[in-house]
Formats: C-alpha cells, structure tokens, sequence
C-alpha cells in the first residue's frame, strides 16, 4: 500500500532546510506510519536530489511525524537556481512510499 | 472567560484582498492581522527605501488599507500588520494619507521602528549563523538588518490608543500574540500562556494554509470553492487556548488535517520553536472538532525565551540570468537535453563568468532531479539559469537560450527570459538589550 492512502502531508522551508510533515488521516494509522516510515525511508523518496542529514519529530497525539531535511534546498530560497527555491514540491514526492499492509 | 477575535487578512505580501475585506465587515472581528513580510522582502524594501525615502513598505499597503479601512473603522476593527518592511514611518503617513482620502477621522495610527540594526551588527562581535563567518565580513555586500522583534511594542502600542499598529520586522506570531497581550495582560514570564500564544499566531499567520489552501489534493483532499477561499478567524481566550475557523459561504475547510499541516509547517523541532517572547512548545497539542470548520487546540505550552534575537541580514549575492524554452512530440526530451547542452557550451565558449549554472528539464528532472526510468515525457520545457556578479552578464544567459530558436534543436518554441537581482538572506543572534523598540504615534 502506498504511503498516500494512509497520510497527507505538507513542506515547509527555513533556509536551506526543509520540513516536511507526514500526517495520518486516521489516529489508529499512526503506529503503523511510525514503525514504517524512518528517516532512512524518506531519504529514498530523492534518489536524485543531494540531502544532508534527515531528522524525525514524532508527534502521536497528533498522528504525525515531522522529517527535518537538513542541506536540501541547493543553498535555499533567496539564492537558489531552482525552480522551485522553496522546495515546495517535493513533500509531495514522500506519498509514494510502499508500505507494507499491516 | 473572556477572548478575543482575530482575522487574517493576508499571510503573504501579495496576497488576496478580497477575503480580507469580507473578514473585516461580517467576521465580528476584534483584530485584522496582515503578514506580508518574507524572508528577503525587507532587504528589497530597504533598497527601495535607498533610491527613495519615502519608499521601502509593502507596495499593496495603500490597496489594502483602502479597501479594508472603511469597514475596518465602522465595525472597531483594530489593524495589526508588518506592512511597515523597512520603512514603518512611511507606511504610517501613506495610511494616513489613504484613511483622509475615505473621509475617515479620529484614526490614531502606530509606526513601531528599533528592528534596524545594521549599526550593532557590524561594529559588534557577531558570527553568521549560516556560515561561521564574522557579520563584518560580508559588509560591503550587506543591504539590511533586521531583528525580528516581539509582541511586546505591539501591545504596548495597542495600550496607548492605536488604531493601527505598523511594524517592521517582527516575527510572524508576535502580530498575533501582541494583540492578546494587550487584551489579557499576560506577564512577560507566562511561558506556558505565552507558548500557546504563539501556537494561535504560528495557526494564523499563513492567512488561507489553515482554510483549505496548499492543501488540495483531488481524490483525497478535497476543501471546496479554492476560488471563494476564506480566511481564517481565531478565538484566543484568556488562557491562551485557541479555536480557529472561518466564515460561513466561504470555500476551503477548516480540520484537524488543515490545521495539523499549518502546525507543522516550517517548524523543525516541535517542543522548542524559538521565538523573541518565548521557547513555544507544540509537542503536546491536541485538537477537537468543535462545529462546522471549527477547530479547537489545546496543550500547548512554552519555556523560558533564551534572551537572542534572531537577525536577518540581506545580502547582495549578484544577480540570475534565466532562458526557457519548450520541444514537443517525439524526442522532446532528447532535443531538450540538446538544447541545455548547447546552452552550457555557449556560455563557455563565449566566457560568460558564471558563479553557478543550472540546464534542466521542466517535467523531467527540474524539481526532484534525475531520477532513473522516467517515461519519455510528451513535452518538455529546458531551462537554464546561471548566477553572475553583473546585471549585464545575466541578461546573456537569457538572450543564448532565446537564440535556440534559429540555432538550436528542431521545433524548439515559446521562449522566455528574465534577470533578477539576488538578495542572498543570513541569520546572526544578538543580544535582546541590543533592540529598542520605539513608537511613533500619529493621529488622522
């Protein structure tokens, strides 16, 4: 199953950091994201991007857990030669991890 | 108990006004807050501000005041905005010059400056965060500084009778902690109320990512009426805690799934976000559905400031010179590829100095990278940007790309250029005794 029928999730950026939050619809989701979906996991989502070291937050009152992706946007928004300088789009990328049913 | 009602009626510089204007005549509000100051934003507003006096505030001030004022003076409602950038005197006069023009009168106005501290960070002993380095160091390519400044000037402007209260660089929460300092009298040591204080205003302060906007996803997500989105209301209690919802026959949703996205975003670790007033501590919130898109949050809490002000330093990092143009049908990658080869050749050949530069294509590798077997896409558009210390060695970069079009890959079209200048944004710490916050009080 595909992380995405499971959770939503939304990217943010300080500099050239990027957080990108992985939140289950349903609270009862939630133990099976934690056991599942690592740092090391969500380093495979960029096989072609270049990041630094990837910090999990977990937050189970909420059912989410927040990934910190250090040295991610190509120096960060104000001097960046990407598109997309923010990183915007690339949380999105995380929704296709497979996971197993149960 | 008591509480108080705060809209928002922008979480970005060039945000909708319309909504803002609905908040400000049917929302019963207390408050409008407007957040419209980015990361770099101020340090272009100084520039402005160095070619004019005048200049260097948010350049939808007048707009917005104009249309927000009337019904924001009928209905006691009391503004609250960073509008100010770099020049919150300015931005004072220009909405008192706006509030005559609509016939308003008895309109006491707030400009709060001590955020520039260009001065103390270059005589003083400070390090970029970013890089090690002394702030001196990048002095002669440093535009502005600015700290982000608390609630506290906020409230206490609020205190002395403002109607509108304009500011420079504050952090994003404090427009809104300030105004429920001011209402509650919260102490300055109140962490735990102080922390949810900031949870409301870190809820609030992106206007519509909290109703139902960078949030869709169909088949999944679904908010309804993106077109009619409204913005968010937040009722803040004496204690601190927050309900967030928004008015009825607007688009968007309000959940806990919005509002778990907009509590997580931009935020590293959940127990200590670093704010001027206050070390907020979101780990312990909780959130119920309390009607139709109404939420309610609760357990948040906060730990002692650590007495640092965090400073962002604009910084002239030369300029980026862009081209883009798309192939279609058959090959369209190949020919794409082609054509940001050639581009990379040409800057060589000619000798172009280039800090960086950057060839890809649009719908093959632009945002994620090259990834191993992707489709062979139907279109693509290439893309080359390249960073260079002159104006005029960018406006190159953009003219060789446009020059595909008789010298490059077959069926090459649509082409584009631009230039822009680069304000490169570092952080330094300083001292909280280092800013004095001062208000000037003008009266319309």
């Amino acid at each position: 199953m595909r992380l995405r029928e499971l959770a939503h999730s939304r990217t943010g950026d300080k500099g050239n950091t990027s957080n990108i939050s992985v939140i289950a619809y349903k609270l009862e989701d939630y133990p099976h994201l934690a056991r599942h979906v690592s740092a090391e996991r969500i380093r495979t989502c960029f096989p072609g991007m270049s990041i630094g070291e990837i910090e999990r937050y977990e937050l189970p009152a909420l059912g989410a857990l927040n990934f910190v992706l250090h040295d991610a946007l190509a120096g960060g928004v104000t001097q960046s030669l990407a598109l997309d300088a923010h990183g915007k789009c690339i949380g999105a990328a995380v929704l296709d991890l497979e996971l197993p049913e149960t | 108990m008591k509480s108080i009602r705060i809209g928002t009626g922008a979480g970005y510089s060039g945000d909708r006004i319309d909504p803002a204007v609905d908040l400000a005549e049917r929302g019963q509000l207390d408050y409008l807050v407007f957040e419209c100051l980015g990361e770099r934003t101020i340090a272009l507003a100084q520039l402005a501000r160095l070619d004019n006096p005048d200049h260097g505030y948010e350049p939808l001030l007048e707009a917005r005041m104009q249309a927000v004022l009337p019904a924001c003076k009928r209905n006691g409602v009391k503004i609250v905005t960073n509008m100010g950038a770099a020049n919150p005197l300015a931005a004072a006069k220009a909405t008192a010059r706006v509030a005559r023009s609509c016939g308003i009168s008895d309109l006491r106005i707030a400009a709060v400056t001590g955020d520039d501290v260009f001065e103390a960070v270059c005589s003083g002993d400070f390090l970029i965060e970013e890089t090690g380095a002394p702030v001196a160091s990048v002095r002669d390519k440093l535009v502005s500084a600015n700290a982000y400044m608390g609630a506290a000037p906020i409230a206490e402007a609020l205190a002395q009778g403002a109607d509108i209260v304009i500011v420079g660089r504050a952090s994003d929460p404090a427009l809104f902690l300030g105004p429920a300092l001011h209402a509650f009298g919260w102490q300055m040591d109140d962490w735990p109320r102080l922390g949810r204080g900031i949870v409301a205003g870190h809820l609030l302060e992106c206007g519509a990512q909290v109703t139902g906007g960078y949030f869709a996803d169909p088949g999944y997500k679904d908010p309804p009426h993106l077109a009619r989105l409204g913005m968010p209301i937040g009722e803040i209690d004496e204690d601190g805690t927050l309900a967030v919802t928004k008015l009825p026959d607007t688009g968007g949703e309000v959940s806990r799934a919005t509002c778990t996205e907009q509590l997580l975003y931009e935020v590293h670790d959940p127990a200590r976000y670093l704010q001027p007033d206050v070390v907020a501590d979101f780990s312990g919130v909780t959130m119920m559905e309390d009607g139709p898109d109404r939420i309610r949050l609760a357990g948040g809490s906060g730990h002692p400031r650590t007495g640092l002000l965090k400073v962002s330093l604009g910084v002239q990092e030369g300029w980026i010179g862009e081209g883009q143009i798309s192939y279609a049908g058959p090959g369209a990658r190949e020919r794409g590829q082609l054509a940001a080869d050639i581009v990379a050749e040409r800057v060589r050949l000619l000798g172009i100095p280039c800090r960086e530069t950057r060839g890809e294509l649009i719908g093959v590798n632009a945002i994620l990278g090259p990834e191993p077997d992707t489709p062979a896409p139907r279109e693509v558009r290439m893309r080359f940007a390249a960073r260079t210390d002159s104006r005029a060695d960018a406006e190159r970069i953009g003219r060789e790309v446009e020059a595909l079009y008789l010298n490059g890959p077959s069926g090459g079209g649509g082409a584009w250029r631009s230039t822009r200048r680069v304000i490169g944004v570092l952080s330094t710490l300083i001292p909280e005794q280092l800013v004095s916050p001062r208000i000037h009080m003008m009266e319309v």
